[in-house]
């Protein structure tokens, strides 16, 4: 059959199964929005920009695990693109983007809206194509997909010039790939997983440090069985969050720079650390010389490149997390015997006690300003039973969205990592609200992160995405604040936003709903009135400037040497009344 | 420690980038490179000199296993080999340096491949040392132009059966 390049566009991502594209137009791609115009299978969502299109994508493909797809155009579309390439690469989001490119016969010349987009993208995708035969194009769709899809997953970039969009080719969509460089090792070393079973067996402190990779190979029914059978602890990632539930008894929550006390004892005082699909990230081991000084280290990930990268690994398990973990329990189940409840007794006794030491602690009076911790609090205990996705942005509001939102099920939570990409809450929501219409979208965003990509707006309202952004708006870039209280003495460079916008005006000027919560005491009112409405709707909470996440773990400093509270040398203004500061620079400055 | 890396590759555009990027967007450095197609045209064999101590080098080799391009990466100078490189040197001659630089390439073996009044191409191949000491000896008469072909490495069969192979990374990814 001869179609044209833009029709076997079309027709390969229906063989992928793809139901949903987030895209921008531009002059190269014309033809293939062309052809997008006159089908009906693939729901094509325009974006306002295009790195909200690759957020979206991801939203997309975090909540889903099929691939986010994203169109754009040559040029300013593909630099826009770059930030979510990134992004999605660092957190190994499956993702598939389609850039289009100048016409064959003009790469190279700097013809109008050139950009050289392999070579821009190379350092940020998994993979990346240039199409430079029509004949090519099915089969390099299919390989996209699938390098995109397997092994540890991420971003793969297909270029399309414009004429190759034009030309007519013999459209034959392949059934199966095989790319001789890429092979991903699936099965561990049974005698790897054996040795493991035996430390497990031996171990006195065992903790489990799951990853994000628990998350893309599906492994959590694993993890569980695992952490049940052997009543070991479980610390996870800001990548795991939801891979385990947050309230089971065997979770000490998040570890890491902004992980719990008993999260991070934990791993300092272990003699076994069970990493799966985790990489060593250096916001989890802090000082490196002085990580895990105890622990014998096991480590289970498909990409063997993040074993020993950072740190000394003794049992390295090479395969895909949820494979290696049926072997292990398998082994596990044959051996555990004896109450393990028991035998943990003297391990969960120091652990216990470390969680009541310095249990996650905020305080907030009924009469003052609102709390972010507060807030976050009530939003996951009013709408915990409805198993809402949660997106957030980057900084303070995150770090405590990952400690008080206490989520249940894995592909739930969207959050930027690896990157730490402002203005990726608001998108990245509105792509998993995309795939499930019907689910609650909650968006915890920053005053300083959501006005990165505000534009989106008007994509949620045309597209009718009903997610909730609760703008936690402390009118400052929070996090940066932070630092400056702690390690610059309070001098507040480029961290106050003197003038942010009317969040609810903003919302109303777009078609969408704003709601404001001034007070303690309309919390649960605003969030239940915000929830109530079938429309996307920004809620902004003018919460206290000054409160600073807890505990910390200052950058290069060991595990086990957490901040738990402001310093007493430090001086910031108390809990004023609502009245507050709205844009009153004194205070700040001489905060 | 100098390590010689060699890698099968698919020979197609874009692999070599893919590779010097890899190096280059980690700080580590190529000190020669040398590529071309094998019997099969569809894939090149290119070898690879860098160094770095063991925690380094074993980066190096997962990350290079990793590049979908790359089909196969091994560490040649794990085991027993042999290489070469090629350099061409034009030296500047005066009269009365002329027969001393024949001389001096006679005892490399190395052949002239052009000469001219004040001057005499000269090849050698060798190995790394072989190849540093000719261009110590000529460096007196004045070398005008040096070229090398960076080093190509290629490991020994054994001579008894048992003895053991550089072994190739399980490829994955
Ligand atoms: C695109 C981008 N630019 C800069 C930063 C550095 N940065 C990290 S957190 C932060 C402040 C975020 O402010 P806000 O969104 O208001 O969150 P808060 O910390 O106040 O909760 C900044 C500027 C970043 N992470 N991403
Ligand atoms: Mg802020």
């Amino acid at each position: 059959m001869q179609l044209t390049g833009a029709e076997i566009f079309l027709e390969s991502l229906k063989r992928e199964g793809v139901d949903t594209l987030f895209a921008l137009p531009g002059g190269v791609v014309l033809k293939i929005f062309d052809v997008l115009h006159q089908q009906k299978d693939i729901r094509v969502i325009l974006t306002r920009h295009e790195q909200g299109a690759g957020h979206m994508a991801e939203g997309y493909a975090k909540a889903t695990g099929k691939p986010g797809v994203a169109l754009i155009t040559s040029g300013p579309g593909m630099t826009n693109v770059i930030t979510a390439l990134a992004d999605a690469y660092m957190d190994s989001v499956p993702m598939v983007c389609f850039s289009g490119q100048v016409p064959s016969g003009m790469i190279g010349n700097d013809a109008f809206q050139e950009a050289d987009n392999t070579g821009l993208s190379r350092p940020c995708t998994k993979y990346n194509f240039l199409v430079k035969d029509v004949n090519d194009l099915a089969q390099t769709i299919k390989e996209a997909f699938y390098i995109a899809s397997t092994g540890r997953p991420g971003p793969v970039l297909v270029d399309i010039p414009k004429d190759i969009s034009m030309d007519k080719g013999e459209f034959h969509y392949p059934k199966s790939v095989s790319i001789r460089g890429y092979n991903p090792t699936y099965d561990g070393s049974k005698w790897k997983i054996k040795q493991a079973a035996d430390a497990i067996m031996k171990s006195k402190r065992p903790i489990l440090y799951i990853g994000g990779g628990v998350q893309h190979s599906g492994a959590s029914a694993e993890v569980k069985e695992l952490a049940e059978m052997t009543h070991i602890p479980v610390d996870m990632t800001l990548m795991a969050l939801g891979c385990f539930p947050g309230n089971h008894p065997l979770s000490l929550g998040m570890l890491g720079m902004h992980g719990t006390y008993a999260a991070n004892m934990a791993m300092h005082y272990s003699d076994l650390v069970i990493a799966v699909g985790a990489r060593f990230d250096d916001r989890v081991t802090g000082k490196v010389a002085e990580f895990c000084p105890t622990a014998k280290i096991i480590h289970i990930d498909i990409d063997p490149t993040s074993i020993r990268k950072n740190i000394h690994v003794d049992i390295p398990i090479v395969g895909d997390c949820k494979r290696v973990l049926i072997e292990l329990n398998n082994i596990l189940r044959a051996t555990v015997n004896g109450n393990q409840k028991e035998r943990r007794k003297p391990w969960w006794d120091q652990l216990s006690a470390w969680q009541q030491e310095h249990p996650l602690a905020y305080i907030q009076e009924p009469e003052a300003q609102i709390k972010p911790q507060y807030l976050i609090d009530r939003l996951y205990e009013l709408t915990a039973d409805r198993d809402p996705i949660v997106s957030t942005d980057v900084g303070q509001h995150q770090m405590w969205a990952a400690q008080y939102f206490k989520l249940q099920n894995p592909q739930t939570w969207l959050t930027s990592g690896g990157l730490g990409t402002m203005g990726f809450g608001f998108p990245a929501a509105m792509g998993a609200q995309a795939a499930f219409p019907n689910r609650l979208v909650l968006c915890i965003a920053g005053d300083g992160s959501i006005q990165m990509n505000t534009q989106e707006l008007a994509t949620a309202v045309i597209e009718k995405l009903p997610v909730k952004v609760f703008v936690i708006n402390n009118r400052f870039h929070g996090m940066v604040r932070q630092w400056q209280d702690l390690f610059y003495e309070g001098r507040y460079s480029c961290s106050y936003l003197d003038n942010v916008p009317d969040f609810v005006k903003l919302a109303e000027a777009y078609g969408a709903a704003g709601v404001r919560i001034e007070t303690v005491g309309d919390v649960d009112a605003g969030i239940q009135e915000a929830l109530s409405i079938d429309r996307p709707v920004f809620i902004d909470v003018p919460v206290y400037q000054y409160e600073n996440c807890y505990p910390m773990i200052p950058a290069g400093g060991s595990n086990h040497e957490m901040l738990l509270e402001d310093p007493p040398d430090l001086h910031k203004p108390k809990s004023t009344h609502k009245t507050a500061v709205q844009s009153d620079s004194d205070t700040v400055l001489t905060a | 420690m100098e390590h010689i890396i060699s890698l099968t590759l698919e020979n197609k555009f874009g692999s070599l980038s893919r590779v010097a990027g890899l190096f280059s967007g980690r700080g580590f450095n190529i000190e020669s490179l040398s590529v071309a197609p094998t019997l099969d045209p569809s894939v090149s064999m290119m070898t690879l000199v860098t160094s770095g101590d063991d925690r380094i080098i074993e980066q190096i080799m997962k990350q290079l296993n990793k590049v979908i391009d790359v089909i196969k990466v091994v560490d040649i100078s794990e085991s027993e080999f042999v290489e070469r490189e090629t350099a061409l040197i034009k030296v500047h001659t005066r009269p009365e340096d002329r027969a001393e630089a024949l001389r001096i390439a006679d005892i490399f073996r190395a052949s002239v491949l052009d000469s001219s009044p004040t001057s005499y191409t000269i090849e050698v191949t060798g190995d790394v040392r072989k190849v540093q000491a000719i261009i110590h000896l000529l460096q007196p008469l004045g070398i005008k132009e040096l070229v090398r072909t960076g080093r190509i490495a290629i490991g020994r069969e054994p001579t008894r059966p048992a003895q053991a192979q550089p072994r190739p990374l399980a490829k994955a990814n």
